[in-house]
């Protein structure tokens, strides 16, 4: 098992290294930092002394991967590839447009995303195999096919809308909560609860449809059948029998996101005003912040290659047959 | 000399979705010589919420056609002189929707209301007072009584249209004999009916109101929602149209050939795949502008401009969702290439590029067709989505997204202005929603093991 993880963690650095070349060349080379410059300062009132000297301040004035000025090993390192690129790794993000520490801007961040992205995952997830046993319970009635008819129209809209709705009915309408913003410690439920409950009913739709084609592959099983003919009650077939034995494919799909709730939400939080991963996300894609964006990328990158090794690690807790080698 | 009244344009947006459509007519009348393909359709129109659903996308897909028919329109100038045309771009459905596309209003006005949303200081008043509408219910003149009961007969006269159209239609069908396809037809009709209705409704309304209202700029919000229709297709569509020859390719040649090529192959999608898709498509969004803005002198007018954002994003989104195509591809050609055809096939020395072309191919274009269909709805929503973030399309692109980021700026306003959200919001609800439906039908008819 040990010897399997670590090996898993050998195959992600090729992988990494992927991630970091294709978000240099897209950063680099398919613009060059002048374009950036450029961008940033405006098109049309440009001098090449202001374009110098933004660049400059933020280290893009060094050559992209080789510079033939420094002596020794300084010519590899004294490029933009190795201080914003390799750099990366050690967790070292630079600094964004406002001069903040990237790496210690992530760190604060971080547990406001996770309290929000934790109790909707939590929550989500209990609610959508509660809600898939149910109509699997209830499967070929009425109930059933009104249940899949609700999850394929609440599936088809758009996120925005639940989203937006809510917070005009609870906030605006009925004056439950506040409409957006954040505060630490016990305090933070009041803004909290709002935007979890909208995540849960956002996702509902195709995870509990999902769920419910799970269920129904796993009960025309053999041992189903057996179960059923030792005169076990339905009830006990579902939860003891075939929740359990769908527990796999569910994890498959589950686990994989779990690092990934560090990241935070971009749409929840930025509407709710939760200074999280996600908002700070997205006000950097607004401001162009070029660091900040190619900082969260690697980031994403490593928690999903991390979500990858979770989920076959989790397959041998919920499946003993299953062996790692 | 003098020219023609309009100057046709082809945006590459255009050409692409023309050659989109003529793939599909080629693949309908390839398939309808292949017997398990007819016998799969035929499955999908044995299903009346799947040919409702279709109905109901086909009617999209119209509108969205029309709004393909680019041109620019002649300018008046003197005779003998060579033509010159306008800057700006038309499609047919503008030249259709000409009287809600011009009748724009000051600023935002609620459905079919005959007064501006706001007050304003008038000339002759001290007072603040809401102004009238240069167009929304001109007609009524003074008497504003009258409104309601005009509302009422205006709906009912779009009722009255809406249905004699289809009871024209249903006779014609009669006549040239499409009955005898069963709950296709019926589902179809059935679908028709309320279709017909609302436009006759929406036609009638909007001769003398704006039916959903005005926008910040005064837009009728009504020819907006229609406008957005296009953009939400081109990108659900188009988003896999380029990604396909790649994932095609990539994936028969790793499940195929295997070894190296297989490793290789696997590490691109891998790599590519692990970064978030949102991050990845804002990085490559956030380039792509850089590169736009950069080069101004490439694009002649502004709507080729944005139409070339259009498709950057559509490349850029098709750039993320390749990977798990090509991983499912990857995965049915290994299984395809222990099977005895395939074997029976190298027996006869047949080359490994005929042997992918002619006998795996075609065995993948089930899959081929269920990650289109499946796509499309997650496509039109992630489209919204971006738009919203920033990372859409061109602001100036009419889409659902645009259309709900601009409107969010007016949720804080008290009374709310709500008509462009729910506007937006409902005509992408039936667009996703036939898509699903449809979508569902046409795995359960084409996938063998859900139909097991």
């Amino acid at each position: 098992m040990l010897a399997y993880i670590i090996r898993r963690l050998l195959y992600a650095i090729p992988i990494l290294i992927g991630v970091n070349l294709l978000t240099f060349a897209l950063f680099f080379v398919v613009n060059t930092p002048d374009d950036m410059a450029r961008m940033q300062l405006g098109v049309k009132r440009v001098t090449p002394e202001a374009i110098q000297k933004w660049k400059a301040e933020r280290g893009y004035d060094k050559p992209l991967l080789w510079n033939a000025t420094a002596a020794g090993s300084a010519a590899l390192t004294d490029t933009i590839f190795f201080s914003k690129s390799v750099r990366m790794f050690a967790g070292d993000f630079g600094r964004a447009d406002d001069g903040r520490d990237i790496a210690r801007e992530i760190g604060d961040r971080m547990g406001p995303s996770l309290a929000i992205a934790l109790p909707t995952f939590v929550l989500g997830l209990f609610v959508a195999i509660s809600f898939a046993l149910l109509l699997v319970f209830f499967r070929a009635t009425a109930l059933d096919f009104g249940g899949v008819v609700l999850c394929v129209a609440m599936m088809s809209i758009s996120g925005l809308f639940y989203i937006i709705g809510g917070q005009w009915l609870v906030s605006k309408v009925w004056h439950l909560v506040p409409i957006s913003g954040y505060s630490g410690g016990l305090d933070a439920a009041k803004f909290l609860i709002l935007p979890v409950i909208i995540g849960v009913i956002g996702g509902i739709g195709s995870s509990a449809r999902w769920y419910r084609t799970i269920f129904l592959e796993e009960i025309t099983r053999d041992y189903v059948r057996t179960a059923r003919a030792k005169g076990l009650p339905e009830r006990v077939v579902l939860f003891r029998h075939v929740l359990r034995n769908a527990m796999i494919p569910i994890l498959t799909g589950v686990v994989v996101v779990i690092p990934s709730l560090f990241m935070g939400s971009l749409l929840t939080e930025s509407f709710f005003g939760i200074p999280g991963l996600g908002s700070y996300t997205i006000d950097a894609i607004n401001a162009q912040d070029f660091a900040v964006v190619r900082s969260m990328v690697f980031i994403g990158s490593v928690l999903y290659i991390f979500g990858l090794l979770l989920t076959d690690v989790s397959y041998t807790l919920a499946d003993p047959r299953v062996r790692l080698q | 000399m003098s020219g023609m009244a309009v100057q046709p344009v082809l945006l590459w947006s255009d050409a692409l979705l023309f050659v989109l459509i003529g793939v599909i007519v080629a693949l309908v009348l390839w398939a309808r010589r292949q017997d398990a393909l007819r016998a799969a359709w035929a499955r999908v129109a044995q299903n009346g919420v799947a040919m409702a659903a279709a109905t109901v996308l086909g009617v999209f897909v119209l509108i969205g056609l029309l709004d393909s028919l680019h041109y620019r329109a002649r300018l008046e100038s003197p005779a003998g002189a060579t033509a010159r045309y306008a800057v700006e771009v038309n499609s047919a459905l503008d030249a259709l929707l000409a009287d809600l596309r011009l009748r724009t209003e000051k600023t935002y006005s609620a459905p079919l209301a005959t007064h501006l949303f706001a007050r304003e200081a008038l000339e002759n008043s001290t007072q603040r007072e809401f102004p009238r509408l240069q167009y929304g219910g001109a007609h009524l003149g003074e008497n504003l009584s009258g409104r309601g009961l005009d509302i009422a007969v205006r709906v009912l006269r779009g009722v009255g249209g809406g249905l004699v159209v289809w009871l024209l239609l249903m006779l014609l069908a009669r006549r040239i004999k499409v009955g005898a396809g069963g709950t296709a037809v019926r589902a179809v009709a059935v679908t028709l009916l309320p279709i017909l209705l609302l436009f006759g409704v929406a036609i009638s309304l909007s001769g003398g109101y704006h039916v959903f209202g005005t926008d910040k700029v005064g837009q009728d919000v009504l020819y907006l929602s229609l406008k957005a229709i296009r953009t939400g297709l081109l990108i659900g569509t188009l988003t896999t149209l380029v990604m396909l020859p790649a994932a095609l390719l990539l994936g028969i040649l790793a499940g195929y050939v295997g070894g190296w090529v297989d490793d290789l192959i696997q590490y691109v999608y891998t790599t590519l795949s692990s970064i978030p898709g949102v991050l990845l498509i804002a990085a490559a969004v956030l380039m792509m502008q850089v590169v736009i803005d950069t080069h101004p002198d490439w694009f002649a007018t502004s709507a080729e401009r944005a139409d070339a954002r259009l498709l950057a994003l559509c490349l850029i989104l098709g750039m993320t969702s390749w990977t798990g195509v090509a991983r499912l591809l990857r995965g049915e050609t290994l299984k395809l290439r222990e099977l005895e055809f395939v074997q029976a096939a190298q027996a006869f020395g047949v080359g490994p590029f005929a042997i992918m072309r002619r006998h795996i191919l075609p065995n993948l274009m089930h899959i081929v067709l269920i990650s289109l269909v499946m796509d499309f709805s997650g496509l039109v929503l992630a489209e919204a989505v971006l738009s919203y973030v920033g990372v859409g399309v061109d602001p100036t692109t009419i889409s659902f997204g645009t259309m709900i980021n601009t409107a969010r700026m007016e949720l804080a306003r008290e009374p709310m202005v709500w008509w462009s959200l729910l506007a937006a919001f409902s005509f992408m609800f039936a667009l996703v929603l036939a898509a699903n439906l449809f979508a569902d039908a046409v795995r359960d008819a084409f996938d063998p093991r859900s139909s097991a």
